[in-house]
């Protein structure tokens, strides 16, 4: 999938995943991707509560490497 | 839709119930909530410029996980406390949890707001020149003001 930026989150624990990809949202445009990469289990339910809290659209999650993929598109 | 509110006490200046108020609040402002923590009695340590006295103690924690099962009477001798504090600051630097430096920066920046209690400062004596800039010092009624109107008002 395009992306029209990365932010990874590999190493980081709760809640700096959600913390700083809120951070590297803030410079995009609406409509922009935002991939994000992180190796913390919990940011599976975290980064889906992220998206319906804030309005901003998790488009796709899975894993790669053994590492965490998710792609917000900016609300 | 208006932005949810939340209100926390953070009354405890520990290592490990440092973290819950930090952690809680710097989520809920990346959710865009509007936040406030009051810090009162112990909880105004977690406000000192110099963040490095906070400690945690083996004493009266039992469910601390130890290397080894370690007999109150060990943990009671000197140089424990430090001990176990830098212990427990090392795994979480391993673990990748962030500092409570960070950790109050982050909230900072997202504008949550800290409110020190008066009363306390006047209790203990302590200097406000200790304590960083960006707060407020007030009561209970300013607490009361803002966590009537929240969602989630939690006591740490």
């Amino acid at each position: 999938m395009k992306f029209d930026k990365e932010f990874d989150a590999s190493g980081l624990s709760c809640p700096l995943p959600i913390v700083k990809t809120k951070k590297s949202l803030a410079d995009m445009a609406p409509g922009q991707v935002l991939r994000v990469v992180a190796t913390d289990p919990g940011s599976v339910c975290d980064m889906q509560a992220f998206a319906e809290q804030t309005g901003n659209t998790l488009l796709e999650q899975g894993t790669e490497n053994s590492k965490y993929v998710f792609f917000l598109k900016k609300a | 839709m208006a932005a949810k509110k939340m209100a926390i006490i953070a009354t405890k200046g520990a290592l490990d119930m440092a973290y819950p108020p930090l952690i809680l609040a710097s989520t809920a402002a990346a959710l865009g909530w509007e936040v406030q923590i009051f810090f009162t009695f112990y909880g105004l340590q977690l406000l000192r410029k110099d963040l490095s006295g906070i400690a945690i103690s083996p004493i009266g924690n039992p469910a601390m996980p130890m290397p080894v099962p370690m007999p109150v009477v060990v943990s009671m001798l000197p140089g424990m406390e430090a001990m176990a504090t830098s212990m427990m600051k090392a795994k979480m630097k391993k673990k990748g949890v962030a500092s409570l430096t960070e950790l109050r920066d982050l909230c900072q920046e997202a504008e949550v707001k800290f409110i020190a209690c008066q009363m306390t400062v006047d209790l203990f004596e302590f200097d406000k020149a200790d304590f960083i800039d960006g707060i407020e010092y007030g009561g209970a009624a300013t607490f009361m003001k803002f966590a009537g109107e929240t969602d989630v008002c939690l006591f740490i």
